[in-house]
């Protein structure tokens, strides 16, 4: 993130009101703003959100966020997304998986999600006060709503339905607590779309506890999202003591957000996505029934992959079935290849071609491989 | 964020000697194990590219057990989940050194010295424990040695985040090391001006300072080096060094820019493997050639006839199905050009099927996907085929099935460039084509008149084994024949 040194209104330039906090206020951060994302790309929101950890001064003022998403899907710093959704599916549905950088599960973000961001520095991090603020302003809005926050920090409903999650991330100096509300989403797509991509997957990657949720605009008919912005941004500034005006932001200006454009392309990358998934092995049985003549036929894939690239796969076919240099052939051929059914395609076709008259045996055992890869 | 970034201040910038604190400052109530100014965005020093001024020597100083923190909220164990450095690395203060996790969230553990790392006490996804070991680093010797501070904090104490700098009553704030650099180069505080947050001073500011000063302050430095950014080093100044050069002259002593670049080498994976392969099983084909060009002056005229009509069912026309369908033609009459050879050379199949593979450039690198079926299509459903591949191919789409089993190649090099080519089979193939770009030269037309004709080369490669000239030839010529008279695929239309 590039160093900061144009002048945001609102926080203050070096000079005039930042300045004069500093010099009145030195330990508590006593004022806040809070902004409303305009931007509906979760690439740009989450850029936001890195920008505001990294170039706000969070001693002298805490912030808060309010932003949606077009749909999409978010996976925790330390999840593996073969896991936790169908990459197949998400692309056909053209979907965005994003990568964030706190940690928790993961959510699927729509524009009836409600995402919250609590910045603060590191002394004043308090998850429980920030939900504290959104249960209290819940119930001063529809009295009879049954919401409290649970130890795990999930906002329950009725005691049962989960309708906010939480995640943070703690810097040196600063900190943010996220979480997300769910207002009035679209639930039928999260059951198709958070489901493993692939059998056969061993890690330690952090998982995704699965919950049934429910949306506030199902038991609080008079809530609408316009109102339930306003009665969070009161109780916000009540809890706190705040006088914070709310504001409008666009992610997407470069000019009042200086380098912000960078942090999305690298969240929008490749490498972040999918290279930063913590080493999984891939352990399964691979079908190899010969459609015509219905004979049956088996073999075991073990592929480690490490940075989102294959580091390593062995392939157990029978002697009978394929010779063991042309199955070693394949193995070797995805070795240093991404986890990734398209570049694997390619790799495997060269050695395919190669083949000579077993190449349709080859093609069918490297069609199973490829199934498993998404 | 997870970047990670070495800045090097290490071999310049030392932790405070006890003498120069007590020069400085020592403002009251202000504990002395934290000296340093704590920045709020600690970007600023990791952007800074800036390296050391002089290169001193490092001597090994104490090894210190950096503890795991407090992160808040009574947890008293994480999990670490990633490592940004590995023993023997060196890290500089406020580096980030892993990313560990607890109940949700995601914490960085930066680096409170500099040094280097001797020890990592946990691997990935093990529990670490909050006032236990993290890391030992061994810090440079005339660095402070800073004293174990209270690893189990409450929130409510209050710590002073900045030190100040009392200079006439004018409070300056800038790091330990930027004020090292000022005082070991004679310069008032008070007189630079800070650019940072809140006026703070930083590095910067000091070297661009240093700059607009005449020489004498600058130690002489014989050899400028320049450093593309990499692990921290102990090194001369690289911009500071190149600056200061461009605003004075030279000093007498040789000065020559180095460049310093490193080779970057990785293994060979997936893709690029796999063209090895390929190429390596190619070239033990003996190939021959044959080149030729050909008029397409009539080709020309029709596509322009042809395109607005192909355009209205939703296709762009090129030159390619028009080339691809009259292979078509010609390998009917030629099959041994459409056949395969066995490992062993023992038998010749000659293929039913006209799979004609068409060379793409795309962002994975040369891919070939071939039509199925040639022999079957028209040039429209021909000119259909290829954009769908056209469009898997730039995204990176292209399955299997579309990736084997072709019988031809053709490569169209001179949509690119180029006039004539040498192009490699591709096993198990025996014949390919490679097309230069189509140029407008002068030609004696059929009266003896100069005039202009769009020239195409063409350059096929074919398989000797089985192959022999005259049939390459004759094969070509038929090609060259459907192409210069685009009629004539009328008559030979199935």
């Amino acid at each position: 993130m590039s160093y900061i040194r144009g002048a945001w209104p609102l926080l203050g330039g070096r000079s005039g009101v930042c300045r004069c906090l500093h010099r009145n206020q030195l330990s508590s951060s006593s004022s806040s703003v809070v902004l409303q994302s305009r931007c509906t790309d979760v690439f740009q929101n989450l850029a936001l959100e890195d920008w505001i950890d990294a170039n706000v001064d969070l001693q002298q003022r805490s912030v808060l966020l309010l932003w949606r998403n077009h749909p999409a899907v978010v996976i925790g710093r330390h999840q593996n997304p073969w896991t936790e959704c169908d990459l197949t599916a998400v692309r056909r549905m053209g979907i965005p998986l994003a990568r964030r950088r706190s940690g928790g599960g993961t959510v699927f973000h729509d524009l009836g999600n409600l995402n919250l961001t609590f910045f603060t520095s590191k002394k004043a991090y308090d998850r429980k006060r920030n939900l504290k603020v959104i249960t209290d302003a819940l119930r001063s809005t529809a009295p009879g709503l049954d919401v409290h926050a649970t130890d795990r920090l999930d906002i329950l409903l009725n005691g049962r339905y989960k309708i906010s999650g939480t995640a943070s991330r703690l810097s040196r100096k600063s900190s943010y607590h996220h979480c997300t509300l769910l207002h009035s989403a679209d639930r039928s797509a999260l059951s198709t779309v958070l489901r493993p991509s692939c059998p056969g997957i061993v890690s330690n990657a952090t998982p995704s506890v699965p919950s049934p949720v429910a949306n506030l605009l199902d038991h609080a008919p008079m809530l609408q999202w316009e109102e339930l912005v306003d009665v969070l941004v009161r109780q916000y500034n009540t809890e706190f003591g705040f006088s914070a005006v709310s504001a409008f932001v666009d992610p997407a200006d470069e000019s009042a957000f200086p380098g912000i454009s960078r942090a999305a392309a690298e969240l929008r990358s490749w490498d972040w996505t999918f290279g930063k998934t913590p080493k999984f092995s891939v352990q399964t049985v691979l079908d190899l029934t010969d459609k015509e003549s219905a004979v049956r036929s088996s073999a075991h894939l073990n592929m480690e992959v490490k940075h989102g690239f294959v580091n390593s796969c062995k392939l157990f076919v029978p002697d009978d079935w394929l010779p063991p240099h042309l199955s070693a052939a394949l193995a070797n051929a995805l070795v240093g290849e991404r986890f990734c059914r398209r570049r694997a395609s390619v790799c495997v076709a060269a050695v395919v071609c190669d083949s000579g008259d077993l190449r349709g045996r080859l093609r069918r055992l490297s069609d199973a491989v490829l199934s498993v890869m998404s | 964020m997870a970047a990670v970034t070495r800045g090097s201040f290490t071999a310049l910038r030392r932790l405070l000697t006890q003498q120069y604190r007590r020069r400085c400052f020592r403002p009251h109530g202000f504990r002395s194990e934290r000296p340093l100014l704590l920045l709020s965005n600690n970007r600023c020093l990791q952007t800074l590219q800036c390296r050391t001024l002089h290169t001193t020597m490092v001597s090994r100083g104490p090894v210190v057990q950096f503890k795991l923190s407090d992160i808040g909220e009574g947890i008293m164990e994480v999990t670490v989940k990633e490592w940004y450095v590995k023993e023997g690395d060196r890290v500089s203060q406020f580096d980030s050194i892993c990313e560990v996790q607890s109940d949700k969230a995601s914490v960085t553990i930066t680096s409170r010295y500099d040094g280097v790392i001797k020890k990592l006490y946990y691997d990935v996804d093990a529990t670490a424990l909050v006032g236990k070991p993290l890391v030992d680093i061994e810090t440079e010797s005339n660095s402070e040695v800073i004293q174990e501070e209270d690893v189990v904090e409450t929130p409510a104490m209050a710590r002073e985040e900045h030190t100040h700098q009392e200079i006439k009553g004018h409070k300056t704030q800038a790091t330990p090391a930027v004020r090292r650099l000022a005082m070991e180069n004679n310069i008032k505080l008070s007189e630079v001006v800070g650019t940072g947050k809140d006026g703070r001073i930083l590095k910067e500011d000091i070297l661009n300072f240093l700059a607009k000063q005449t020489g004498a302050i600058l130690p002489p430095t014989p050899v400028h080096e320049i450093h593309t950014p990499g692990p921290a080093q102990v090194s001369a100044a690289a911009r500071l060094a190149s600056t200061s050069v461009a605003i004075k002259a030279p000093p007498t002593t040789t000065a020559r820019a180095i460049f310093t670049g490193k080779d970057i080498t990785e293994p060979l994976t997936g893709f690029h493997k796999a063209m090895v392969k390929t190429m390596t099983a190619a070239l033990k084909i003996p190939h021959f050639g044959y080149c030729d060009e050909v008029d397409l002056s009539r080709l020309v005229t029709l596509r322009e006839e042809l395109k607005p009509a192909a355009g209205h069912r939703g296709v762009k026309l090129s030159y390619m199905p028009f080339f691809i369908k009259a292979v078509s033609l010609g390998l009917l009459h030629y099959p041994i050009l459409n056949a395969s050879m066995d490992e062993g050379c023992q038998n010749i199949t000659y293929k039913a099927s006209h799979n004609i593979g068409v060379a793409m450039d795309t962002s994975q690198g040369l891919l070939v996907p071939n039509l199925k079926n040639v022999q079957l299509l028209s040039v429209f459903d021909i000119a259909l085929e290829l954009n769908r591949l056209q469009v898997l191919g730039s995204k990176g789409q292209l399955g299997t099935s579309d990736l084997t089993g072709g019988t031809f190649t053709l490569s169209n090099i001179g949509s690119i460039g180029g006039t004539y080519a040498k192009p490699v089979i591709l096993p198990p193939e025996v014949a390919i084509g490679a097309l230069g770009k189509i140029q407008v030269l002068p030609r004696f037309g059929s009266n003896g008149q100069v005039v202009p004709a769009h020239i195409m080369k063409v350059s096929w490669s074919a398989d000797h084994r089985i192959i022999d000239g005259a049939t390459m030839c004759r094969f070509s010529n038929l090609w060259s024949e459907y192409l210069q008279n685009p009629a004539r695929m009328v008559l030979d239309l199935k």
